[in-house]
């Protein structure tokens, strides 16, 4: 017994201990968005090899991110939606938004034969909502061109988790269609009209493959590594546009802020894939707070310009979109009003 | 841990182990007494933890005053664990309270019996989960009775000792232990397609998931909890009523219904309550075979969705007070279920054991 006690005693100790020791000055904490968790894991292992500076990135979900960061129990959080005028207005202090990728949401279904589909935004705006349900309408042959379609009813697959794929597909939907933006509007969990909720990428996908004459959406990356059948979209200039890295990067050759908090679903850009967005990382403007050292702050300073710079190379091979140009630099713009005490840690 | 050791050590023990009459009738046959403790000690080396001798020595040896301080530390640490499990019992309710408060104030009774759950509008009812959690818990109660009830008698009564016995005792175990996770792919990728064709045949939509399909999952995730304390309270029913019975010329069979289900009921409902617990709760599995959709189920095989899997769901992503709080609510709602059942539960067993009959 006394031994037990010992032993439990001296663990409990040593937790104790070992927490704090742990996260000591040179590690970086951020918690969020599970979309960008491969490529940010890759990049924080080269930047550990390159730089000697250790990053804890939990991918614990965009809400989660946010709420972690409002806490201030991170560095640095990760989201897929960007923070609301109305949610930033609440806080006494800045929170900067840094683009560091860009993702793409795609249309897949289990049609036979796996035809490759166009489908004009009213389409895909009514087969969510429930209105069209037959693969063999009228509206999507007419879309097809010698594409034969089967007598076959659609079942719809959602995401049943609370996920940043549906908030930018629904957002997607609000723009296009009225009654979308009317009946079920955007966001992370929506209350769908219809048809199947399946938990995270995998579960859509293994639920559309095996229901015939469904449609569902997932994550391009998911898609892509997954040789799933995806649709053609077509987008505001009236192409369809085949998803893919360079459509969507192709995407973010619009007009940004300088805050860079926009989304760029339905874009206006030529050739651009419509259902796409970015993904952010949030921090404080004001970097020194409840006793931050000025070390800490430019840590986290350098490694979201290293991101959004050298980072950058690592997006493609894993199926992410870089940042275009015109991106980057708005992003160096966010990047350079970090502050210190009110000074620029940037110069 | 501490009522499992004497089981664990019953075979082990050298100067009993052999030869011994079943465990029953060696407990209803009285005490230690000093000539068998004796006994006991000249078969067993001293060192031995089982020597009875070892137990008595230091009360000579060192003096009663020792024991008596020792005896009362122990008896502090029981208690002290025994109010913690309370205490926590308690904040776990304090905390859900205090963090659904928000949304008790913002949307009221209404959260009970509202049938739309729109995070977006922020028009927030449970009634779909509600339904959802009881209706797939109690389908898989009553699809895994029969064969917990099957198991538990044939481990318990009919196949009680020998090679096969036990490993179709640790094979029931090993149900128990697989992670849910692996019983939700199994459902989706394997019972999914069975239950379409099934349902292609019964000219419903053929979606595969829904009430049933999750029933049927839990139902095989539940099984081995009944049935293990099933089989262990059969074991427990003393010989000499069973044979008295025999001995009256009654067949197995009726001595199965007429002295042993009666005599383990309140231990068999005690599983089947245990069971049921695991059901409610139950989120992983469940979520990736329900189909997950927040509308009342018009029948068996509609998709739903259940209390657990929605908080599982969305809670990661949840933002807005009142949404978040809405999902504290709802584990409020599962705590308070699960302990009106378990309640309920004991309430039956009391009602139906043989002791107060």
């Amino acid at each position: 017994m006394r031994r037990i006690l010992t032993i439990v005693s001296a663990v409990l100790v040593a937790a104790m201990c070992a927490g704090p020791a742990i996260a000591a000055n040179e590690e970086l904490l951020g918690a969020g968005a599970t979309f960008p968790y491969p490529l940010y894991s890759k990049m924080f292992d080269v930047y550990h090899k390159e730089e000697g500076v250790k990053i804890n990135y939990q991918a614990i979900g965009s809400g989660g991110g946010i709420r972690q960061v409002l806490s201030k129990t991170v560095d640095f959080g990760g989201t897929d939606a960007f923070m609301s005028e109305e949610e930033l207005a609440e806080l006494d202090t800045e929170i900067l938004h840094v683009p560091t990728c860009l993702g793409a949401v795609v249309v897949t279904y289990n049609v036979p034969d796996s035809p490759t589909l166009n489908l004009p935004p009213d389409v895909v705006a009514d087969i969510f909502l429930g209105k069209l349900t037959n693969w063999n309408d009228g509206r999507i042959a007419k879309a097809n061109p010698g594409v034969r379609l089967p007598d076959m009813t659609i079942v719809v697959v959602h995401r049943s988790d609370g996920s940043g794929t549906t908030f930018i597909f629904s957002d997607y939907l609000s723009k296009v269609s009225a009654q979308w933006l009317e009946s079920v509007g955007t966001g992370k969990s929506l209350n769908w009209p219809s048809g199947l909720g399946a938990k995270g990428n995998p579960g859509v996908a293994g639920l559309v493959k095996q229901l015939p004459g469904s449609i569902g959406y997932v994550e391009l990356i998911y898609a892509v590594s997954n040789n799933m059948p995806v649709a053609n979209i077509k987008n505001r200039t009236g192409k369809f546009i085949t998803p893919s890295i360079p459509s969507v990067s192709l995407a973010a050759d619009t007009e940004i802020p300088d805050h860079t908090r926009i989304s760029i679903t339905d874009t206006a850009a030529e050739g651009g894939y419509p259902i796409s967005g970015f993904t952010w990382t949030i921090f404080y403007k004001e970097q020194k707070y409840e006793g931050r050292s000025m070390e800490k702050a430019r840590e986290l300073v350098d490694l979201v310009w290293w991101m959004t710079h050298d980072g950058q190379e690592l997006a493609e091979p894993l199926h992410y979109a870089p940042l275009p140009e015109p991106a980057v630099k708005k992003a160096e713009a966010v990047i350079k009003s970090a502050l210190y005490g009110g000074k620029p840690i940037l110069k | 841990m501490l009522l499992g050791k004497p089981v664990e050590y019953k075979g082990q023990e050298p100067g009993i182990g052999a030869g011994s009459p079943p465990a029953d009738r060696r407990n209803a046959g009285g005490g230690l007494t000093a000539g068998r403790i004796r006994e006991l000690a000249s078969r067993t080396p001293v060192s031995s933890p089982f020597n009875p001798m070892r137990v008595l020595l230091p009360r000579t040896a060192r003096g009663s005053q020792k024991i008596a301080a020792s005896e009362a530390a122990f008896g502090r640490i029981l208690k002290a664990s025994g109010w913690t499990i309370l205490g926590l019992l308690v904040a776990v309710f304090v905390t859900l309270v205090i963090h659904s408060m928000p949304a008790i104030k913002e949307i009221g009774a209404a959260f009970l019996y509202r049938t739309t759950w729109d995070p977006v509008t922020g028009d927030l009812g449970a009634l779909p989960f509600i339904v959802g959690t009881i209706l797939t818990s109690f389908l898989a109660l009553a699809i895994s009775i029969p064969f917990s009830l099957a198991i538990s008698i044939y481990l318990g009564e009919y196949l009680r000792e020998g090679p096969l016995s036990s490993f179709l005792k640790s094979a029931v175990d090993l149900l128990a232990g697989i992670p849910s996770v692996i019983y939700g792919f199994w459902g989706l990728f394997v019972l999914a397609p069975v239950v379409r064709s099934l349902q292609m045949k019964l000219g419903i939509p053929p979606y595969g998931v829904g009430i049933f399909t999750a029933s049927v999952v839990l139902a095989i995730m539940i099984t081995p909890y009944s049935a293990s304390l099933g089989r262990e309270v059969m074991q427990l029913v003393p010989a000499d009523q069973k044979e008295a019975a025999l001995s009256l010329g009654a067949t197995r069979y009726e001595v199965m219904r007429k002295v042993i289900l009666p005599y383990a009921r309140a231990g068999i409902l005690a599983g089947v309550l245990l069971a049921l617990g695991r059901a409610l709760g139950e989120t992983m599995a469940v979520t990736m075979v329900i189909g997950n959709s927040n509308f009342l189920p018009k029948g068996m095989f509609s998709p739903a969705n259940t209390m657990a899997s929605v908080i599982a769901n969305e809670f990661a992503e949840a933002t807005g007070a009142v949404y978040l709080s809405a999902l504290v609510e709802i584990g409020l709602l599962l705590f308070i279920v699960s302990t009106i059942i378990n309640i309920l539960g004991r309430y039956i067993i009391k009602r139906t054991s043989v002791e107060t009959a």
